[in-house]
């Protein structure tokens, strides 16, 4: 297992390089110019030059990105161009709200997907499985914007029970914190419940055909154990494969929700970092993002292990 | 059971009391919640142009002089001031009291060094540091301008309110390189900035200053007295047009700085949300290139005047009729240099007039490159309809579709039109902006040193040379006419109509804005 995990390890640095060699040269090979976002409407072309001269942008290629991956390896994602602070502080500023709503989905998403796939799973062809594949099929297909803005008019604005938009620190309270979280964790779930659930109620309902179930009801073991014990657990790992999916996917799919509901995390940060040319922040996110995929792949392989012996083997 | 009722109950209670509605707070500060119209991500007024900056910048510092709602300039950090016979010595004397938000007196050292940092970024500002001989300190509150020659828009440059207007720093800040961002946010303003709650995307946090004496006299755009009714003022980042919408209809700010067109009649039909004066209004122009072919002929580029509808333009982009009115001098309605001497040029088609110069000029169906910022939803209507238009006076148009900042850094290409040049393109201005012949960026003669589009005039340059050193209004109102008709006769920028800002503000808190050549929120009252 050590070894194992010292090999991921050691193979996720190729794949990182590879990463940034890709998002420097894209950010470079895209058009636009981020000295004339700087400077403004009616800057002249000499203020641009002097701009883009102070950015280092007139300097080879090569010393750009060898300038930014020492820096890299030294833990300095480098500075905003506009906003003359370090990448890694305004990361730091914007990570807790992605950070809680992600994490606020994915457990709310499997507490109920979860359940909900295995019953649909064990009364197949029931009222519950056609009612879990009719939400799975409008979670999927009703945009993510959509379900926002029926949510806030509903809840924020008929009802006046929820904030239209914004984030409270956990810092500040549980409560605060939670009643701004309730709306887009709500609308983001419904797009991962139906991803979790259909794959659940698919694995689990192949499990549930096995001639292991079949002799663990002739021993008499209880339906309950029969689920829990032997279905699910044999129907883990395509499980915990698209839970893995589903939270990289989730990482990107926070953007439209943090625009929807005015919250200030690093999806907002990575649109207007795009919109604007911001080389160094775009660079910074990006990054990050690969770092996170990558763990999250490789958390994924180790509960491989956990769940099947034979793997370990 | 019980455990399972206890725990129903918690988890109940938690969620209700999570959704409850927040209760405004009794009797606590008074804080001004504000959608600003854009994020401010750059906080040097001096380094930048950024409109949101500009605002910023009227919030913490203070100018020498301010310019009041009907446009006269007036002393505001200056008490008294005086020129020589010759008009080339001024004396200016600091108000008594002026303090810096770290406690530090505000002196002629600091003005000096600000003046010399601005100067050396603003155009007008670089002239005018070009005419001076000197500028000294007498004493701790006076100090002496000093000019090589006489220079009539000395007060109109000290007062200027936009692009870069000569905001007054500490001495050790304004000693910053004028290439270099400043670090420090310390001003003498009505506002105090709050650099520990300063999260760009999210916030931008200012409190009264209690220091701040304002002027006596009655408020008036960015003259008068500066009184500030709240205890801050949070500036709250949303960049989409419905959130904002929901946010005010919820109560959850207080003022929409601008609203988007498309969320105009929504917010009209509120019965809670109130519109006011606070934003000025500004205008849109189209730019051509006048290196290169057709538009290096300014017979071609007159007949692209004349395929212009304002009307037709102005309705695609701002919607409802309410937004915009069209406007064919180069001047903004209600200022003073507004004049119905426009030559041929009216904003309304004249397709035939435009095709028979098009034949007069030898036009050999060179393409037309018009950019098209195809996502920018302030300008993304225009393009369409301006290539229509020109199609129908006889151009081969060819229209590019690209982002804004792929725009605005092709627009700074000099290369033909078929190399990855361009031809054509639309943006918009402020009204502090072409409120005045020599503050206007795109109105150069200049060539390949003028702004993007490098038009050779001459004679454009002559006009503004006098008006620079115009003495009287009657003088520079002659030569604003004069700059005018020349530029329609060079062909160097046409208005394409003027869009209307509109503010929303909750009606049960808000009142007291001040209408003013550029965005402030002293004056406001909330409650």
């Amino acid at each position: 297992m050590a070894i194992f995990l010292v090999r991921r390890l050691i193979a996720t640095i190729p794949v990182l390089l590879v990463v940034a060699v890709i998002i420097f040269l894209m950010t470079r090979l895209a058009p636009g110019d981020p000295a004339a976002a700087i400077v403004g409407n009616d800057a002249s072309a000499a203020a641009l030059e002097a701009v883009r001269a102070q950015l280092g942008l007139k300097d080879p290629l090569l010393l750009q990105f060898g300038r930014w991956l020492l820096g890299v390896l030294h833990g300095d994602l480098g500075q905003s161009f506009f906003m003359k602070q370090p990448v890694s502080k305004l990361i730091g500023q914007r990570i807790e709200p992605t950070i809680a709503l992600s994490t606020l989905t994915i457990i709310v998403t499997i507490l109920l997907a979860v359940p909900l796939g295995v019953l649909a799973a064990w009364r197949h062809g029931g009222w519950l499985d056609r009612g879990l594949m009719t939400f799975s099929a409008l979670g999927f297909s009703v945009p993510v914007f959509v379900t926002g803005y029926v949510l806030i008019w509903i809840f924020a604005l008929r009802l006046q029970l929820l904030p239209v938009q914004g984030y409270n620190r956990i810092a500040d309270g549980v409560l605060p914190w939670l009643r701004n979280l309730i709306l887009p964790a709500t609308t983001l779930s419904i797009v991962y419940l139906a991803l979790i659930a259909r794959v659940t109620r698919a694995s689990v309902a192949e499990a549930l055909t096995e001639d292991f179930i079949r002799t663990a009801r002739a021993k008499g073991i209880s339906e309950l154990r029969v689920l829990i014990h032997h279905a699910l657990r044999n129907a883990a790992i395509p499980i915990v494969t698209v839970i893995g999916i589903g939270i990289a996917l989730l990482i990107g799919g926070v953007v439209i929700t943090e625009s929807v509901f005015a919250i200030p995390g690093l999806g907002s940060l990575t649109v207007d970092a795009v919109l604007s040319r911001d080389f160094p922040l775009i660079q910074g996110i990006t990054l990050l993002f690969a770092a996170i995929y990558v763990g999250i792949n490789l958390l994924v392989d180790l509960s491989y292990l956990l769940l099947d012996p034979r793997i370990r083997q | 059971m019980t455990d399972r009722r206890s725990f129903l109950a918690m988890t109940g209670g938690l969620i209700l009391a999570a959704a409850a509605p927040r209760k405004s707070v009794a009797a606590g500060p008074k804080v001004l919640r504000v959608v600003p119209q854009s994020d401010l991500k750059i906080l040097d007024p001096i380094w930048t142009t950024a409109i949101i900056t500009r605002n910023h910048g009227y919030a913490i510092y203070d100018t020498l002089f301010g310019v009041d709602g009907q446009g006269q300039v007036k002393p505001q950090m200056v008490s008294e001031y005086s020129q020589s016979d010759d008009g080339k010595v001024w004396i200016f004397t600091l108000r008594k009291g002026l303090k810096f938000h770290d406690g530090a007196p505000v002196t002629s050292a600091d003005v000096i060094q600000s003046l010399k940092r601005w100067g050396a970024r603003d155009n007008l500002g670089q002239r005018l540091l070009a005419a001076t001989a000197s500028l000294d300190a007498k004493s701790d509150d006076t100090f002496i301008l000093t000019l090589k020659q006489r220079f009539g828009l000395v007060l109109e440059a000290l007062s200027k309110p936009a692009s870069v207007p000569p905001f007054i720093m500490p001495k050790r800040v304004a000693g910053t390189s004028p290439d270099q961002q400043i670090t420090s946010q310390i001003g003498s303003g009505p506002f105090v900035f709050k650099t520990d709650e300063y999260r760009p995307g999210e916030r931008v946090v200012y409190v009264k200053n209690t220091d701040y004496v304002p002027r006596n006299e009655p408020t008036s755009g960015t003259a008068g007295g500066k009184v500030v009714n709240v205890d801050r003022m949070e500036w709250i980042i949303l960049t989409d047009g419905q959130t904002q919408t929901n946010a005010i209809i919820n109560g959850e700010v207080d003022l929409i700085e601008w609203v988007p067109a498309d969320q105009y009649v929504a917010l009209r039909n509120n019965p809670k949300i109130t519109f006011v004066d606070l934003v000025p209004k500004g205008s849109f122009a189209l730019h051509l290139n006048h290196l290169y072919p057709p538009f290096n002929n300014p017979k071609i580029a007159q007949a692209a005047y004349m395929a212009i509808s304002q009307d037709a333009l102005m309705k695609a982009q701002m919607v409802h009729p309410d937004l915009y009115n069209t406007n064919a001098s180069l001047y903004p309605t209600g200022t003073v240099y507004h004049s119905e001497k426009t030559s041929y040029y009216t904003g309304k088609p004249q397709f035939a007039r435009a095709r028979a110069l098009l034949k007069e000029a030898g036009y050999n169906n060179e393409p037309v490159v018009l950019m098209y910022p195809a996502s920018f939803a302030i300008l993304n209507k225009f393009p369409p309809v301006m290539a229509a238009l020109l199609k129908q006076a006889g151009f081969n148009v060819d229209m590019q579709s690209m982002d804004w900042p792929t725009l605005v850094a092709r627009r700074a290409l000099k290369t033909p039109p078929a190399q990855g040049g361009w031809g054509a393109f639309i943006t918009g201005w402020n009204i502090p902006d072409n409120i005045n012949p020599l503050f206007y960026a795109p109105l150069t003669g200049n060539g390949e040193n003028g702004w993007f589009g490098w038009p050779t005039d001459a004679k454009l340059e002559a006009l503004k040379d006098e008006f620079l050193l115009a003495t009287t209004n009657e003088q520079r109102k002659s030569l604003a006419d004069q700059i005018q008709e020349r530029n329609y006769d060079a062909a160097i920028v046409a208005p394409i109509g003027e869009y209307k800002t509109i503010t929303a503000a909750r009606k049960d808190v808000i009142t007291g804005t001040v209408s003013s050549p550029v965005c402030v929120y002293w004056g406001i009252q909330k409650g």
